[in-house]
């Protein structure tokens, strides 16, 4: 069931990209010449079917497309309010939905004849994803990822490494994600003519965060027609977790129009007031970074600050604009959800279910179970279950570790 | 425009020395001594670099200076005052404040402005402010008799090149590489027909930035551009001499210190 996406909404942005008053290109006059060219050859390919049909067909046979739609009855009576139907992102090739975009970026590099491919990375997800569809279409990948990421994330370094990928630990600043973003630009820059960037999220400047959705989209337009095909309806609402936004913006583009309630869960890490969250809509102002105007997380005098999550790809200190937006439009919802409410929502599904979250997802998934809780039963909820949580094993074992005092039986 | 900005960034004035410091670098202090020694040896405009956590446009060096900068928590309002105080020591010199866009949008426009005139600055740059998104910024400049100033690319189009060139105010800040700012042995053969590219739209004097850091280089630019900016280069002496320049005894000795490194290795063949 490979179909052309609808994408008629692919320019729903100003020519300067902007999303109401978010979004935009705020990058030195060095990178202008970079965003244009993509921009002309992201809207030469999308109206080229040929494209679209390589598109579609490498996500089929190499990911494993069309993830199903999964109705968790148990978890679903044990909440004891709507029934819970979760998009198996999860299931892709490399365990997350960051290879919808990778793979889309990586044919569109191919097409406008970029021999090299560039990437940031903060826990290491996209990283891989990046180095997977590199290795796949045979171009040399090199992955920026700040210093202090690269100790943390070990395991997936090496993965990056043995799919053929060099990473390139960034140093400036925090040596933390945002700072490898910088980095990546400051890269791209220099390096324009034969290389190019793969922006993992719906951030950035114009025209990333389109192509970055359009290239999601196809979770939320599979996922409307498939539960459509399960209970003869929409669902009532729909949850996923933001960080730069990439999955969430992928699951409601298709119900934008839709009566769908939308509901995005942000990192509140800690808890909203404490210091250590990634709450950019809750907790931030507007402002500029990366390239975009968003919502973001800075002190008063407007410098960044670093936000923090019990999940990396959460870690973020901006959001995606067009979130931004939908959150100034109030079309969509936006709500912190703690640490500890993440790790008891992938416990849940891990018990009652069988299906291990990643920390990001479990997010989206508690912000879920708080909302079905208080509908009625015959009403449906659809939650991006952005990842796998695979990845994730040894964050949990060291909380339960420090709960349980070293039993974690 | 304002009168020092006539009067002292025009063409047929040999090559205009325009150098980058990062105010608060590595303190208020050392940064106006730096300014008042720049001015003695010859510079025609000082860019008064304000540090951001940030600094996409930015190589490893001026990163680092913004580092040392935030290190004692500098801000805007502090970089103002230090103009403010820069004049009243006897800069006489324009003062374009380069400022992130962010750092600018928290502050407040308007509240920079008002502050600008009464203080004495001349000029302000915002690198991540590309044309499209400087139109209302360049207006109030405009209106204040200030001077945005923009950058060009060798990548930037022709198109682009006549759509910026035409707004411009105060001079033309020619990308001399791609990438980042920081220093760099030799020129890309690209440039030099990136700056007759230039020249041909452009009324403005025009200088070059990004990787100058030797008087052969300028020497090179000679006929090809009006001016020079030197950021990395300077910014990397004071980070070689930052203890010294933090301690209110030694300070003096490393100004002069950086002053003759400066003048023996880089410039003064051109300027005096």
């Amino acid at each position: 069931m490979i179909r052309q996406p609808q994408l008629e909404e692919k320019y729903r942005t100003d020519e300067n990209g902007r999303y109401g008053m978010f979004g935009g290109r705020y990058v030195p006059e060095t990178l202008m010449h970079a965003v244009l060219e993509l921009e002309q050859g992201f809207k030469e390919a999308i109206d080229d079917p040929s494209f679209l049909n390589d598109y579609h067909r490498i996500l089929h046979e190499y990911s494993g497309r069309p993830t199903p739609v999964t109705y968790c009855e148990r978890l679903s009576n044990l909440i004891g309010g709507a029934r819970i139907f979760l998009k198996r992102e999860d299931l892709n090739h490399t365990g997350a939905h960051k290879i919808n975009n990778a793979v889309g970026q990586a044919l569109l590099a191919r097409r406008m004849g970029k021999k090299k491919i560039i990437a940031e990375t903060g826990a290491g997800q996209h990283g891989v994803a990046s180095a997977t569809v590199a290795a796949y279409f045979g171009m040399p990948c090199k992955v920026f990822m700040g210093a202090v990421d690269v100790e943390r994330q070990a395991l997936n370094v090496f993965r990056m490494k043995l799919l053929g990928a060099e990473v390139v630990p960034v140093h400036s600043g925090n040596g933390t994600l945002k700072d490898a973003v910088n980095e990546v630009l400051r890269y791209w820059a220099a390096n324009v003519e034969d290389t190019a960037y793969i922006d993992g999220s719906v951030v950035g400047p114009h025209p990333y965060p389109m192509i970055v959705r359009d290239f999601q989209r196809i979770i939320g337009d599979e996922a409307r027609s498939q539960m459509i095909d399960k209970i003869g309806k929409l669902p009532d609402a729909a949850f996923a977790c933001v960080g730069g936004g990439s999955n969430a913006m992928g699951l409601f583009t298709a119900f934008l129009k839709d009566s769908v309630q939308l509901f995005g869960a942000e990192a509140g890490g800690k808890g909203i007031n404490t210091d250590a969250h990634a709450a950019t809509l809750t907790k931030g102002s507007i402002g500029i970074v990366h390239g975009m105007k968003t919502y973001l997380l800075q002190d008063q005098n407007g410098q960044i600050t670093e936000p923090y999550s019990i999940s990396a790809g959460l870690d973020y200190p901006g959001i995606g604009p067009e979130h931004a937006y939908l959150y100034q439009s109030g079309r969509v919802t936006y709500e912190a959800i703690t640490d500890d409410e993440a790790v008891d929502a992938l416990i849940k599904l891990s018990k009652f279910e069988g299906i291990l979250p990643a920390l990001e997802s479990a997010h989206g998934l508690a912000l879920a179970m708080k909302r079905a809780k208080a509908m009625k039963h015959d009403q449906n909820v659809l939650v991006c279950l952005s990842g796998r949580g695979d990845k994730d094993v040894q964050t949990i074992l060291h909380v339960m570790d420090e709960e349980n005092g070293g039993d974690h039986q | 425009m304002t009168a020092r900005m006539r009067e002292y960034i025009k063409k047929d004035k040999g090559m205009l020395f325009i150098p980058f410091i990062t105010a608060g670098d590595p303190d208020n202090e050392s940064t106006v001594q730096i300014a008042l020694m720049l001015q003695s040896i010859g510079a025609n405009a000082l860019e008064l670099g304000i540090p951001y956590s940030d600094p996409l446009a930015d190589g490893p060096v001026i990163q680092e200076a913004s580092k040392r900068a935030l290190s004692h928590g500098e801000t805007l309002f502090d970089a103002m005052a230090l103009v403010k105080m820069m004049r009243r020591q006897g800069l006489k010199i324009p003062v374009i404040i380069f400022t992130y866009a962010n750092v600018l949008l928290q502050f407040g426009v308007d509240v920079f402005f008002q502050q600008a005139k009464t203080i004495g600055v001349d000029g302000l740059l915002v690198p991540d402010l590309p044309y499209e998104e400087s139109r209302l910024l360049a207006d109030t400049c405009r209106k204040q008799d200030m001077s945005l100033i923009s950058l060009v690319a060798p990548t930037t189009s022709d198109r682009r090149l006549s759509m910026i060139c035409n707004e411009a105010q105060g001079f033309i800040y020619c990308v001399s590489s791609l990438g980042v700012t920081g220093m760099r042995k030799s020129f890309h053969p690209d440039v030099f027909p990136f700056l007759k590219r230039v020249k041909k739209v452009s009324e403005l004097p025009i200088a070059v930035g990004f990787g100058i850091s030797s008087s052969e280089q300028v020497e090179e630019l000679k006929n090809h551009a009006d001016g020079f900016i030197v950021g990395s280069a300077i910014v990397t002496l004071i980070g070689r001499y930052t203890i010294e320049l933090a301690d209110s005894g030694t300070r003096s000795s490393a100004v002069d210190q950086i002053r003759r490194l400066l003048c023996e290795k880089l410039f003064v063949p051109v300027n005096k």
